[in-house]
């Protein structure tokens, strides 16, 4: 098993991150020096609070690419999760604060993603095909049984914790202000959380040796099955946590716009430097941050481009 | 269905074992038509269903043989849609300029967006097969990344605006009815699935994509020219896909970079569903073709019951397919195994 190494700079140039890291920076320079906001606070701020979501997304996508699978139900696992929720607790008329919320979306989450491990892990089913399955009953499930349409108010207690605001960030030159939210804090922990799995823990080594090669998992004496079935219950986990974020941070439930978001996340996902095939890389830790810059690039372009005078998305 | 194994016919039950999948496709289909026949039958079984089913379904079947064949040497092809947009944008634009004043096409119109559709299908190919082939990127990315790159020029020529005064000569044309009879969207999808057939399993051409996608190691050793076999692979996708786009054109009478955008994923669920290994090395054109039918006739089916939210269409795809799989797992344990272990390499 790898332990850390000293870094050397030979070895750093055989990886992507470097790589990543030096695009990125040299386009926040290039933004930087085409419209002088880049660097102001509150720019700063609304890039990590837009990251938060995508971030998690690809922290979850980053462990079943890890495994040599791949997923792409994980935005309609994250928006069946998160619209039952918040049905439910307008229906019953939900007056606490969040952990009700959030334990109620992880745990359908969990199923959801049980029903993903379920016939990936214990059938061996390819993971494309049951993913591409299950994201369209996921779907079927929020679009036809469900009867979703757009929730334009959300429990008072989801809405306080999406507006509280972690500090605020004002610009002195705009005036403008950005609110750097609580959910912050969840995104630092899950990530923190699966770094730790992945370095420190057998079961974290255990995604990186199905990754490898499956059989010599097997036979090597990790109980593969086990393993992905916990693996994708954690990964419904942490898309129906984005997803609770998500609609916090919006102040509104929309069944359907978190749709669609897989292939970018994936390619962030790959761009930071996991191998698709799932091989033994060194990717935990560090490139993780990159790829979740690739968001921030890829956000900072949708979302603050038209704010920043002087530069506009093509 | 699994039942069906214990028919007496002897005959029947060779057949059934030889492919099973493609039985039980024919199997749903079947069951489905009862099932339409005694619910719904005078409003499903009527002769403008069928040939409005049968215009529908080639714009995205086109796309979906092409994903196919990618797919049976293990790769995807996630750019269908932005080639198919891409290819039909530029071609309304051809045809705004061949359209008279008196909004009439001439005679050469319409073989010469065709052919110049199938030309750059190729081109737009020949790039894809480039990124997967010579340079080894993964397809799934390679190929995700070019459609995003496809999807990108058409917004960027087109300013996310439709593409549509051009004659509506062309669009007639397309969807003409052959005899009154059958629909011209039906007898391209018909000459591009025979041509796919022909190639798949009369020629060396068909033999070696299959050896290709079964071990790419197995295939450089037996001398096989692995780029230009991909090369190929990925002009035909884009080549199909183009024609997808030139008869979504007709369709809608109109282009936009955004028309079409659930196909990815629906075309990589047919040709799944049609019982093509994703890994590859696997897979016959009759069982996607099967799967498209089976596919459009769900909807269409459903689309009857007005009171059943059309929203349950895609959760019953996704059933199929799992069910599908599931299937094939009990069915062919003993083949998963050494399937995963190839995988796992």
């Amino acid at each position: 098993m790898r332990i850390k190494t000293p870094i050397s700079l030979k070895k750093l140039a055989g990886r992507n991150e470097p790589y990543v890291f030096l695009v990125l920076f040299a386009l926040c320079l290039l933004i930087e020096f085409r419209s002088g906001q880049f660097f102001s606070s509150n720019n700063l701020v609304d890039i990590a609070s837009a990251l938060i979501v995508p971030g998690l997304f690809a922290v979850g996508a980053f462990l079943v690419i890890i495994s040599g699978g791949i997923d792409v139900s994980f935005p309609a696992l994250a928006s069946l999760s998160v619209y039952a929720t918040t049905k439910y607790l307008l229906d019953i008329d939900y007056q606490g604060g969040i952990l009700l919320p959030i334990t109620i979306a992880l745990a359908i989450g969990a199923l959801l993603g049980a029903f993903n491990g379920l016939f990936i892990g214990y059938f061996r089913l390819p993971a494309l095909i049951v993913t591409l399955g299950s994201s369209s009953v996921f779907k079927g499930i929020m679009q036809g049984a469900l009867n979703s349409k757009q929730l334009t108010i959300i429990p008072v207690g989801m809405r306080t914790w999406g507006t509280t605001a972690l500090f605020t960030a004002r610009n002195p030159v705009s005036g403008l202000t950005s609110r750097m939210p609580i959910a912050f804090i969840v995104f630092l922990v899950v990530l923190g959380f699966v770094i730790f799995l992945m370095r420190y823990t057998m079961f974290g080594r255990s995604i990186y040796a199905i990754g490898g090669s499956e059989t010599s998992a097997h036979r090597a004496g990790f109980n593969v099955i086990r393993t992905k079935m916990v693996m994708y219950i954690m990964v419904g986990m942490i898309a129906s946590l984005a997803g609770v974020i998500r609609v916090c941070m919006m102040q509104q439930a929309h069944p359907t716009n978190m749709l669609g978001m897989e292939m970018n996340i994936i390619a962030g996902v790959v761009l930071g430097g996991t191998a698709i095939t799932g091989e033994l890389l060194d990717t935990s830790g560090d490139s993780h941050f990159l790829e979740e810059c690739i968001y921030r690039c890829s956000d900072h372009h949708r979302n603050r481009g038209e704010r920043l005078p002087g530069y506009s998305y093509e | 269905m699994v039942s069906n194994t214990k028919n007496p016919i002897q005959q029947f039950q060779q057949m059934y074992r030889n492919d099973r999948h493609l039985w039980r496709l024919i199997f749903m289909i079947a069951i489905w038509m009862l099932f339409m026949a005694i619910t719904r039958f005078s409003r499903f079984y009527t002769m403008i269903n069928f040939q409005t089913m049968a215009a529908q379904f080639p714009e995205f079947g086109l796309m979906s043989l092409g994903v196919m064949l990618c797919m049976i040497t293990g790769g995807i092809d996630l750019s269908v849609v932005g080639v198919a947009n891409l290819t039909s944008i530029l071609m309304a634009f051809i045809l705004i300029n061949l359209t008279t004043a008196s909004g009439a096409l001439p005679a050469y119109a319409m073989p010469l967006v065709f052919i110049l559709a199938i030309i750059l299908g190729a081109a737009f190919g020949l790039f894809n097969g480039l990124l997967v082939s010579k340079f080894h990127i993964p397809p799934i990315l390679a190929t995700m990344g070019s459609g995003e790159l496809f999807t990108g020029i058409c917004l960027a020529i087109t300013n996310g605006n439709a593409v549509s005064k051009f004659s509506r000569t062309y669009a007639n044309t397309i969807n003409n009815r052959l005899f009154d009879l059958i629909p011209i969207q039906l007898i391209f999808f018909i000459i591009m699935a025979v041509f796919i057939w022909f190639l798949l399993s009369k020629t060396v051409f068909g033999t070696k994509l299959y050896l290709l996608g079964t071990s790419e190691k197995a295939a450089r050793f037996s001398g096989l020219n692995n780029t230009r076999l991909l090369l190929q692979t990925y002009m035909l996708s884009a080549i199909c896909a183009a024609l997808g786009g030139m008869i979504m054109l007709a369709n809608y009478n109109s282009a936009r970079a955004d028309y079409g955008t659930v196909y990815t994923l629906q075309c990589v669920l047919i040709v799944v569903l049609g019982g093509v290994n994703p890994v590859g090395g696997k897979g016959r054109i009759s069982g996607v073709v099967l799967a498209i039918i089976l596919l459009r006739l769900l909807e269409t089916g459903l689309n009857r019951f007005p009171k059943i939210s059309s929203y349950y269409i895609s959760l019953i795809w996704g059933g199929v397919l799992i069910l599908v799989m599931v299937l094939n797992y009990f069915t062919e344990h003993n083949h998963t195994f050494s399937r995963l272990a190839r995988r796992s390499k």
